[in-house]
């Protein structure tokens, strides 16, 4: 595998740079780099454990599961592409902005639990929404709505492998957290960047 | 019909649905937003396809059982502690993350301190977070919204422990 080459050394993660949280592609940043180094090590000791076969296998394994996913990485861009499109901006910052209280922690909540597909539709959504007026604490619910109690993962996963049991028993004690984190995330980032929370509680 | 498929359907499902509302904008919206998400496609194509290859030479150098030791006898909010840490570290997918809180029930582990690795591996699993949230996120989303999320394994132990188990 080829390393992808480390063109801009100072990514976008460097919050004052940053214009706002938007749908500007990134280059390749330090985490892409980050992860290169750490699949380069362990490729690097599946090899000096198991040989040149060992390393094929998980190669021929996880390119398959990569095949499968791409469609899916496809369908969740063009998803997150469309809604920030079709989503009026002013509406947005209404009902999912900095301003939109408690209301907006629970729309954010049952989008993240209705929103189908896995990661590759959940990160681009929120991407997207981010960009057309929500807030942290509205795609903080989302997010952590969609992992926690959203029924994509526990129907494929978590019900075939933990058992209907525990699974609706967990989903029952996660479903007060997307909202009590979306409020923890509001209330944190009101404090953190006072001046920023006001320039987006006013576009 | 699996449940893999049916999540397909409703996925391609969506997507058409919000195009043809795009669609009947007019066709400039429609083609930008094809535009947008086909370039955002292909930005993100070259870090997926690292993570993903890459995920399986994680999850063999980090063993299962490493992972599984985490969860070991310890009950009480030390446990809860190490469940949580190892949830955060469990490289791989689901059938990784979910298989280990199984092993960890059969094998006598507590409930709330696999309840608590289980909602700690969901919020916080670090190969997810640099695999798919920050290609896709602003990264100073990611940061905040996972450390605005350690709190809530915890949150989940403790309701666990008051409601019983399931």
């Amino acid at each position: 595998m080829s390393e992808p080459s480390p063109k801009d050394p100072a990514p976008a993660e460097d919050a004052e740079s940053e214009p706002r949280p938007g749908r500007i592609r990134k280059p390749i940043g330090w985490s892409t780099i980050f992860i290169a180094v750490l699949v380069a090590v362990s490729a690097a000791l599946v090899w000096r454990r198991d040989g040149t076969d060992g390393v094929l296998d998980i190669l021929t394994h996880d390119l398959a599961l990569f095949g499968g996913i791409i469609p899916r990485v496809l369908a969740g861009c063009l998803l997150g592409a469309f809604i920030s499109e079709i989503l009026p901006h002013e509406k947005v910052s209404r009902s999912l902005g900095p301003k939109s209280g408690l209301m907006g922690l629970l729309i954010g909540t049952a989008f993240g639990a209705i929103l189908p597909g896995g990661p590759f539709t959940v990160y681009p959504v929120g991407s997207a929404l981010l960009a057309v007026g929500a807030d942290f604490g509205a795609v903080i619910a989302m997010v952590v709505s969609w992992t926690l109690i959203g029924y994509g993962r526990a129907v494929a996963w978590e019900i075939p492998i933990m058992g209907t049991d525990f699974t609706l028993w967990r989903i029952v004690i996660s479903l007060p957290l997307p909202i009590l984190a979306g409020a923890l995330g509001r209330f944190v980032y009101v404090r953190l960047s006072p001046k920023r929370a006001a320039d987006e509680a006013d576009t | 019909m699996s449940a893999a498929l049916l999540i397909d359907i409703l996925l391609w499902g969506s997507v058409i649905g919000v195009g043809l509302i795009a669609f009947r904008r007019g066709k400039p919206v429609f083609t930008a937003s094809l535009r947008e998400g086909s370039m955002d496609f292909i930005n993100i194509v070259p870090r997926i396809a690292l993570g993903v290859i890459g995920s399986g030479y994680i999850a063999a150098i980090i063993p299962q059982e490493v992972i599984t030791g985490w969860l070991g006898p310890d009950s009480g909010w030390l446990g809860i502690t190490t469940a949580v840490l190892a949830g955060a570290a469990t490289p791989g997918g689901p059938v990784i993350g979910f298989s280990i809180g199984t092993v960890a029930l059969k094998s006598g582990g507590g409930v709330p301190q696999v309840v608590a690795y289980v909602v700690a591996w969901a919020l916080f699993a670090f190969q997810r977070v640099i695999l798919w949230e920050i290609p896709f996120m602003p990264a100073r989303f990611v940061w905040f919204r996972c450390a605005v999320s350690v709190p809530f394994p915890f949150l989940a132990a403790a309701i666990a422990m008051v409601i019983g188990k399931p």
